[in-house]
């Protein structure tokens, strides 16, 4: 599928580039920005979709936890050795291994998750531009076909696109 | 922050990309001098594995001295760059946006060089996978998750796994803008490292919600590590040590040396790389209120450390105490709670003083200098009387060898920031772009204010 590329050099022309897209048929979901900062989600009107990010620390803190009771019980049971008249499986102190496995599960499984629900690592050859990094706004439009990326093209130039770019 | 002059991206880009892409003489100096440092304690490091632990001035019943205090200090300095970063980005605190990845840095490199010092100590590094692993496979003996002593590798990997990818999440879009900007191996290893970011919407919504989830998760794994470490004293019926308030007092110190270590390097980044437009007064002054209050803190604390000692009737606690209080460990004490409280609370508290860069620095290195006394006190006149028999008392002189591996710690740490600020930018360059992009000016009247809008 073809895809068309437009480069602007403001927020603003690029806000209004992506509302002519939308009056020329494509909808929010039709078509990226491409930034090199963040902006206020939805400056554009695209569609960045939904994602399940927190549930990620969730899982990797249960399978944290479960991994830090299975070393403090395990260990300790594997030669019960009775020091001090202590009981051999405390809780305050496996608690604290239990603890911090939560909490490494739960940061490990963040950062995977965000890769993952960022579509991370990225190996396509998509549309890009290095000058993005240099304050340009890039809006990457997914056609269908030819017919739809002539389109495209046509409303990102008239729109104020300083380049259009065009990838089969 | 409202300071911050107006600069375009390329401008941002060519600022803070220069120590990425320039290396200028002052940067070979530096080196050299660090290179110098670890070689020292690489030397000193050869001479502890080869020859035991005679070469260090350890003996009965001292058995912990500079190597621990130096495990203790750089843990404490790990922990004000993680937390700095964590609280300000969760309370969306403008002025962090310099800060904070020199402090998650400092971080992970102070975190290595404690974890280091632990295994020196052991006199034969390799006896540290004993640790680990089990060393009895037939009866399957594992380390005893009961000691404080297994506790603590587990909050500091924890911690430091925790730093790391804290990071690397940060660092992703300044990867793809390193890779935009380089040519040949560099941008291949860039290009590999950013995984393919391309900075679309979905993209930086995800960076940012990761930003504060992994802000509000590593906080009470900060507060976890010098608590945990504290019991490494605290779990001992050692009098001195054995002490219920240790656990926030640590963690208190953490704070105090740590966020004085970030305003250090963030004197020295500003100095070396010319971040004049980034690294402003304004950031040295909102870090000066919260070292004033910081200090205020740990020295009510400290306060109480001494008075339950002298009050508590306990005979041996008292004892530990006067010891810490008499000649010679006296003339450390005064100058511990001057270089802490005496000294720099009340330069902290005049905004000129705050605003100043040079007496910035120079507060900050003071602080550094009284807190690693304070882990000294701690440390070493309670090992000298930990014993009630007189016989069994016993002095700690430090060898060549340990104060030697001391200077190289300070070396390692700095020879690591170093070069971290020659491969990644040390100021995130997308978090600089994204504060211009909410900064506005309002007038009012003939003035002219700026601001930062947000959600």
């Amino acid at each position: 599928m073809p895809s068309v590329m437009g480069l602007f050099q403001s927020a603003d022309t690029a806000a209004a580039a992506a509302d002519r897209l939308q009056a020329s048929g494509f909808g929010p979901t039709d078509y990226e920005v491409l930034t090199g900062a963040p902006y206020p989600e939805g400056a554009f009107g695209e569609d960045s979709g939904d994602h399940r990010l927190f549930i990620f620390p969730l899982g990797g803190a249960m399978i944290g936890f479960a991994v830090g009771l299975m070393v403090t019980a395990g260990t300790q049971l594997s030669y019960p050795l009775v020091t001090a008249g202590k009981p051999i499986l405390g809780i305050p102190p496996m608690f604290i291994i239990m603890y911090e496995g939560t909490m490494l599960g739960a940061l490990i499984f963040t950062i995977m998750g965000v890769i993952f629900e960022s579509r991370l690592p990225n190996l396509t050859n998509d549309l890009y531009d290095a000058r993005i990094t240099e304050g340009y706004i890039g809006l990457v439009v997914r056609c269908e076909d030819n017919t739809q990326a002539e389109t495209a093209q046509t409303t990102l130039a008239e729109a104020g696109a300083e380049e259009v770019k065009q990838q089969d | 922050m409202h300071e911050r002059p107006r600069l375009t991206p390329i401008q941002i880009n060519r600022d803070l990309l220069r120590s990425v892409l320039e290396t200028p003489l002052r940067f070979y100096v530096l080196l050299l001098f660090l290179m110098g440092l670890v070689g020292l304690g690489v030397f000193a490091a050869t001479l502890l594995v080869t020859y035991g632990l005679g070469v260090t001035g350890l003996n009965h019943p001292v058995f912990w001295g500079f190597f621990i205090i130096n495990f203790v200090f750089w843990v404490g300095i790990s922990h004000a760059g993680t937390m700095i970063s964590a609280i300000l980005r969760l309370t969306s605190a403008e002025w962090r946006r310099p800060v904070v990845r020199a402090a998650e840095v400092m971080t992970v490199f102070s975190l290595l060089t404690a974890a280091l010092f632990v295994v020196l100590h052991t006199g034969r590094p390799w006896r540290t996978l004993y640790w680990a692993f089990p060393y009895d496979f037939v009866r399957g003996i594992w380390p005893d998750v009961r000691s404080p002593l297994v506790w603590d590798p587990s909050a500091i990997f924890t911690y430091l796994t925790g730093s790391i990818l804290f990071v690397y999440a940060a660092l992703i879009p300044d990867l793809a803008l390193a890779r935009d900007k380089t040519t040949g191996w560099r941008r291949i290893v860039y290009g590999t490292l950013c995984l393919g970011w391309r900075g679309n919407a979905r993209q930086w919504k995800l960076l940012n919600a990761t930003g504060l989830l992994l802000s509000a998760l590593i906080l009470p794994v900060f507060v976890s590590v010098h608590s945990i470490v504290s019991w490494d004293f605290g779990m001992s019926l050692v009098p001195g040590w054995h002490v219920h308030i240790f656990a926030p007092y640590f963690v208190v110190g953490a704070v105090l040396s740590g966020v004085a270590a970030v305003i250090a390097l963030m004197a020295v980044m500003r100095s070396l790389f010319q971040l004049h437009d980034y690294i402003r007064p304004e950031h040295f002054d909102m870090i000066g209120r919260l070292l004033a209050v910081v200090a205020l803190a740990w020295g009510y604390f400290y306060f109480l450390d001494v008075v339950f000692a002298l009050i508590s009737k306990e005979e041996a606690e008292y004892e530990v105490m006067k010891l810490r209080l008499s000649p010679p460990y006296l003339y450390l004490f005064l100058l511990m709670i001057i270089c802490n409280v005496f000294l720099p609370v009340p330069i902290w508290l005049f905004r000129k003083f705050r605003r100043n860069i040079p007496i910035m620095l120079l507060t900050a290195l003071v602080v550094n200098i009284g807190m690693w006394l304070e882990r000294f006190l701690i440390i070493i006149p309670t090992l000298q009387r930990r014993h009630p028999d007189a016989f069994a008392w016993g002095d700690y002189s430090a060898s060549l060898v340990e104060i030697s591996l001391v200077i190289f710690s300070f070396g390692n740490v700095g020879l690591l920031l170093l070069l971290f600020s020659k491969i990644f930018p040390v100021i995130p360059i997308w978090e600089e772009k994204e504060g211009h992009i909410w900064k506005r000016e309002f007038r009012i009247g003939k003035l002219r204010l700026p601001a930062i809008v947000r959600e």
